[in-house]
This record gives C-alpha cells, structure tokens and sequence, in this order.
C-alpha cells in the first residue's frame, strides 16, 4: 500500500508553526500545494516523496544512482561467472 | 499469476444504480447486458457500435446519440458544448460516416448564468460548423435548483455512409494493425485535475476534437478501414477488451510503445489511475490491413489531429472469448481486463 | 523525472531477474507486505520473471482488504446522518460493509466525497461551517501522519465541526503475528518501502533476529522489486536473516522523526482487529485522549457497533499462504469478487479475487 510519488520542490511558504510549512511540489509539470511538515529540512530545488498531500521524506539522488550502479555491477559480475 | 489486472477493490451487485454504472467498466457493460438490451432487442441494435447502421432507400445512414455530463462545464481544451458537439460526430465518425446533421436538447439547472450558457451555445455552433454539419433541431428544458449540474446536453446525430465502406468490428482480421492518432488519456486527467477539492495546477487540455475529418481523409486516400473505435470512457484498454470480445481476436499490445504525455502520466501516478483506462475525447483505434499500415500512418501524420499517430498493436490468432494482452515494459505479457466502474483516486 | 524511468528500465529488470536465477538453488516462499507492491508485480508481471519455486505470498499490507467490517459499518451509519459530509479516500468507497458500500449509500443521497489529501477535507469542514465534516482515514504508518495532522490542525484552529473516524494498523504486529503462526511457511519478507520511510528499519531487528527471517526493506518500481527479492533470496541462500534496506534513495535508518514525533502527540498504540486475520496485539493506532474531542466514533456514537465477519471466510489462512483460494470451499460458489466473504475477495490486490480472475480468463 501507500502510493507515493517523487516530485521537486519549486516554492516554500514558511509558517510560524513549522507544522503548517507547506511547499509547491512540481511532478513533471502537475503542481500541487504539499505540506513540508515532515521534511523540515527541504530546501527549493529538493527531490520529495509525496503521499496524500504530504513529503514524506527527501530522496537521495546520490543513493539512487548508486543503487544503479550496483545493479550494473551486479550483471558483470554474472556475465563473468 | 499474472493474467489479472488490479483494481482495489470490487463491488457488490447493486439494487440501485451507482455511479460506477455510467463508468464504461464492466458494471455498465452489466447494466447494458442485464437490463437495457434484453428490453430493446432487436437486429440494428445488437450490431453493438457506437453508432447504429439502418438502411434506407438503398442508402446507408449512421444514426447515434449522446448525453453529455461534465464537471465543471468549462475545462481546459473545450467546455460541454464542444464535447457535445464533437462526441456525437465521432460516434458517426466510428461507422465510417460523413456526418450532416445533429439536433440539441438542454436540460437546463435553473440559476445558470445566461452567458455561461452563451458562451456553450456559441462553442456547439463552432464545432459544428468547423466540421460542415448543421444543427437542425432540439428542446429545451429546465430543472429545479439542486436537481442538475448546471446543464446536461443531448445530442443526436445522422450521417451517411459511403458504397464501399464497411466499417465494424466483424470486418477485423488476423494481421491487422491497431494505430492510435494521438497521446492517450488526456480528457479524463484535465477534467478530473479540474474538479473540486483536487487544487492541481497544470497545462493538461482535453484532446476533445471531431475526427470526421480525419476518417474521412482516411477513406478518401483509400485507406482499407477494418474497424474504428472512439476510445471515450473506460479508455484504451476498455475499447479494445470489447472488440476484442466481439471479434473474437486476441489483440496484442506493448505498453512501452503507448504513447502518454510526461506531465499525464504523472497525474496518473498522483492519483494511482491506469492511462490505459482514461477517457479520450479525440483518440480512435484504427484496425487496418498489416500492409496498408505504412499508408495510413502516413496520410494521419499529415493531418493536425493525427500528427503524432503511432502503430501500437495487432490482431493475432482467433481466441475463443477474445482477449487483450499487453506486454508490459519488463517482457512479460498480461491479459488486460475491464474495471469495475470509473477508476477512484486512490492511496494503496 | 528521470530517475523514476531509470526504475522502470527492462534492462536493469532483465539483470537482476538473471541474478536471481543465478543464486537461487532451491524453493522459498517470500511474502511482499505491501499491497502496492502486489499491485507492481501484478501490474508488470514481475512474478514471471522468477525461476521455478520461487513463491511469492501476497501480505496484508492493503489497508483497504485489512479495515474490519465494522469500521465500514460505522463510516456507513455515520454518513447516514443528516447534516454529514463524509470524506475519504477514492478506495474506500467500494469497500462492502454488512449490508451496502459507501458508493451505494451516496447514491441513495448521503453526502459522501472523495478527498486526495486528508487536510482537503479540512479545507471542506471551514467552508461548510454548518455541517458536521467526517473524514473517515484509514491506512498504514504512512498514512497515519497525513491524518494526524489533519486532527492538530483542526484542533490548533478549534475547528469544531470537523472530525476524524481513524482506522490506522501497524506493521511489525502483524509480521509477527504472521510469524508467530505455528503453520507459518513464509521465509523472506519485503517490507513496505513506504511505511519504513515514516518509521525506519529499527522495528524490525528484533523480529528478523527471533524469527530468523530476513526482512529487506523495498520500493515499488519493478527494478525496486526485483532488487528486494535478489535481496531477500541472496540473504536466505546464504543462511542470514537480517533486516537490509533496499530503498535507500527514500528510507532513512531512522524514519522520519518530525512524522515520528507528530504520531506520537495525536495517536495511542491499540489491539486492533484486522479484517481476516483476527485481533491483532498493539496491531493498531486510535487518537488518543487528547484528541477525544475529534473522535468522529465518540462524537456520533458509533463506538457500539461491533459487525462479526463471516466465519466460513478462511482469508487468515489464504494471507498466511496456508491455503490457496482455489482449496477453500466457498471459492467461487458463495465468495466471488460481486460478493465477497472477506479481505483477500474484497481487493483484486488480494489473493482471492486475483486467482478468480485469473481462472476465469484461463477458461472462459
């Protein structure tokens, strides 16, 4: 379960109440107003995981690309054996 | 394990009629099947197109009608009006036919801003007349406050069908290619981004256009037309489950191949929707001759409303029930079933 | 974007299903937790690409098929009321209860909506401020916070016709429920990507340690997937059992502490009942008394209602991979996807349904 989707972040209205931080989220050209309340630390420019409304965490492109890479090791090494 | 197409989750019968049964899944295939067809039986209607073929004098006319309900009345791309208009020439377009007159009921809420309903009247005039075709008569009618959304439009239409056509789903062949003239899914995300409480901003307009012309110019090139289909509610994949049903066929796809817009596709995966099962307002599925592909991809390109045409699909051997199967992106194939009623957004 | 493609690749799906072909040696029988990632393996036909014995068993993880009757129910008399909108999300809505589903009631008149965020229903209760706006939110961990934060929000802001029928469960319970099962089969988990993204991977150490199953962390494309399952059968080849995070570009080691910390202000750990499976121990999440006042089963009262499930539904054992739905007797006769007895018939994600449809297309 838990359909969530990776979207950038183009805008960030603070709030006094970092609960109520909110941020325009842009998924390839759907743009949608999203509560940042749980990723405190997102800048403009971030990667985010929404899900219902809501970022739920920041996402790592450095680590995607790594999982890549793995993978891409992953076949030479079988083509090897 | 495979052969199944999700869809969280299923319905029980229903002792009322539910939204769902106007969906164009498999709950008002049941509600046609169960209780609209058995009532009205009879040869023309069981020809199940989108348009009825009679025969007059000797001259063949495509004869259909629509009922159009939307919200909002006005969306990106087009508004009621132009959809009403549009909708029913396609419904024509489908039997091969040159469209040439449509009539026009309003049912009308009361409190309905006169202009808006101006500015309907003048976009149903333009469409038609952008497509040669009169409107010729109608009825009007209002409602209660409460009892509409603002206005519900009928529209009804006759065309004619020329000597050699023979357009419909008994006409398709092993071999056939399956073309698409444009991008899918277009229609149902704009309108569905545009409803209350979605609050998305987008440049996503509905692809609602009258493709008489385009079949026509089909014809005219001499362009062996096996089948057509308007790939209105239920979307790509419900049209061809039907087809393919009603042939007999199995009809293959590659998904990799279907085309879908970046920005709709991501509307797509926000809301948790299939493309494959949104409406189109101005997207047929072309069946012709394997060896005619190449001529009809070429005379569609040339077209504004076929420009970006795209062969996505074949009709393979018979199959008893018929049958849709779709080679996912990774290899494997699926067979590709109808849903229940309009997809929900969803968040599992 | 671009990276999300790069999960989608059919080369990178095509490697790693040789992988798994190349350091599987014998059978295993692996339960993916989540309902999403059913729904991508159904959806891509991930399942096909696995060699032979390789078993994967569809978990529990829809909350959709998990939602006891009773909280249905409940949603079903609370939208009955005059003067009620009640919200929720799309799936919901087709959900049967005892007698009808959410769909149905509407189309009998009940003011019942579809909301994309739970904070949208928010937005309808200050708009409407003369109705009583329910929003009925069910959902895993990852969901549990978006509703949270509708119940701070609303109680921030003394918005005092808006409340919350909240029907939220918990993972690791039921894994170790499912463990804790004397016939239990399943060897390997993938744990829902999504829900660890709130609550980390530090839940699940101690149960991949006591029940020497390894637990490996997973996302939702098909090259996620397929990289889980290498995952969890490298680890079970092997002979280790530990919990590995196959999901690192959106799972942190520790979750996300501003979500962590917002379920703790709002909601209170409770048994809770899973449709199929029976009550489940500290297996779900209620508001909690400082939000009593929010409670929408409190301020209707609803709290009485108590549906039995059928008991001829043998879902538990289908979910725990002991029975397969063809094997169950009403099977087909008087469970079919228009009438379901139980979760894994109610959702096509479920078991029961997928193997009806499959059937029916292999011979009709």
């Amino acid at each position: 379960m838990c359909l969530a989707v990776p979207g950038r972040i183009t805008r960030i209205s603070d709030d006094n109440d970092p609960l109520l931080r909110k941020g325009r989220v842009d998924f390839s050209g759907i743009v949608k107003e999203i509560s940042l309340a749980y990723v405190p630390e997102a800048q403009i420019g971030d990667y985010v995981i929404v899900h219902a409304g809501f970022a739920l965490s920041l996402l790592g492109p450095g680590e995607a690309e790594a999982s890549l890479q793995a993978f891409h090791e992953l076949a030479e090494f079988q083509d090897k054996q | 394990m495979a052969d199944f197409e999700p869809n969280c989750p299923l319905p029980l019968q229903y002792d009322r009629i539910v939204m769902a049964h106007g969906g164009g899944g498999r709950l008002m295939q049941q509600l046609l099947d169960t209780l609209v067809r058995p009532v009205f039986r009879n040869p023309v209607l069981d020809q199940n197109h989108d348009s009825a073929v009679v025969e007059i004098n000797g001259t063949r006319l495509a004869f259909t009608t629509d009922s159009y309900v939307v919200k909002p009345l006005f969306f990106p791309g087009g508004d009621i009006g132009k959809l009403a208009v549009c909708g029913t020439l396609n419904d024509l377009a489908m039997s091969g036919a040159k469209p040439l007159y449509l009539t026009c009921s309003l049912i009308i809420e009361e409190g309905l801003p006169a202009a808006d309903l101006q500015r309907i009247l003048e976009s149903m005039q333009q469409a038609a007349s952008e497509a040669g075709v009169l409107i010729v008569t109608g009825d009007t009618k209002t409602v209660d406050r409460g009892k509409g959304d603002g206005l519900y439009i009928n529209t009804a239409g006759i065309g004619l069908i020329g000597e050699q056509v023979n357009v419909n789903p008994s006409a398709i062949r092993p071999g056939d290619s399956i073309i698409v003239n444009s991008d899918l899914a277009r229609h149902g995300i704009a309108v569905m981004l545009e409803r209350e409480g979605m609050n998305f901003e987008h440049r996503i307009e509905s692809d609602c256009a009258d493709l008489s012309g385009l079949v026509q110019e089909l014809l005219q090139n001499g362009i062996e037309i096996h089948c057509l289909r308007d790939l209105t509610r239920g979307g790509l994949a419900s049209a061809l489950i039907e087809l393919a049903s009603a042939s007999r066929y199995e009809f293959e796809l590659g998904e990799s191949a279907l085309p879908v817009r970046e920005d709709v596709r991501a509307a797509c995966d926000i809301l948790g929707f299939d493309p494959l099962y949104i409406a189109n307002e101005g997207c047929f599925a072309l069946f012709v001759p394997e060896s005619q592909t190449e001529a009809a991809l070429s005379v569609l390109r040339r077209h504004p409303l076929g420009a970006q045409s795209l062969a996505i699909g074949r009709v393979k051997s018979a199959c008893s029930q018929g049958r849709v199967v779709l080679q996912t992106p990774i290899g494997v194939g699926r067979v590709l079933d109808l849903f229940s009623g309009e997809q929900l957004p969803r968040i599992c | 974007m671009s990276l999300q493609k790069a999960f989608r690749d059919p080369a990178a799906a095509k490697r790693l299903s040789a992988a798994i072909a190349a350091i599987t040696t014998r059978p295993w029988n692996i339960m993916e937790v989540c309902g999403g990632q059913t729904h991508s393996i159904i959806k891509y036909g991930i399942d096909q690409l696995l060699p032979e014995g390789v078993n994967l068993i569809h978990g529990p993880g829809c909350p959709v098929c998990v939602t006891p009757l009773e909280y249905i129910d409940k949603a079903l008399a609370i939208a009955a009321l005059p003067n009620v909108i009640l919200c929720s999300f799309g799936d919901m809505l087709r959900v049967p209860g005892s007698r009808q589903d959410l769909l149905g009631l509407k189309a009998e008149g009940a003011d019942v909506r579809i909301v994309y965020s739970p904070t949208d229903a928010l937005e309808i209760a200050r708009k409407h401020p003369n109705q009583e706006v329910v929003f009925f939110g069910v959902g895993f961990e990852t969901t549990a916070p978006t509703i949270g934060l509708a119940a701070y929000q609303a109680k921030q802001s003394q918005l005092n016709n808006f409340s919350l029928l909240a029907c939220h469960v918990r993972v690791p319970p039921v894994i170790e429920a499912l463990l804790d099962s004397p016939d239990n089969r399943v060897q390997g988990f993938l744990g829902a990507g999504h829900v660890c993204t709130i609550m980390g991977c530090g839940e699940y150490v101690p149960l991949a340690e006591r029940y020497r199953v390894p637990i490996v962390i997973t996302g939702f494309e098909p090259v996620d997937v397929l990289h889980g399952l290498y995952a969890c059968i490298k680890q079970l080849e092997e002979g280790r059992f530990e919990v590995e995070n196959a999901y690192r570009r959106v799972v942190r080691e520790h979750g996300n502490p501003a979500a962590q910390q917002l379920l703790r202000q709002v909601f209170e750990v409770v048994d809770r009942n899973w449709r199929g499976l029976g009550t489940i121990k500290h297996g779900g999440l209620a508001l909690n008394d400082d939000y009593r006042d929010f409670n929408a089963e409190r301020r209707f009262s609803v709290d009485a209602i108590a549906t039995q499930e059928p008991v001829a539904c043998r879902s538990g054992d289908v979910l725990k991979g002991l029975l397969k739905p063809s094997e169950c007797s009403e099977f087909g006769v008087r469970c079919t996807p228009e009438k379901p007895l139980g979760a894994t018939m109610v959702s096509s994600e479920g078991a029961c349904a997928a193997y009806y449809r499959y059937r029916r297309l292999q011979h009709g």
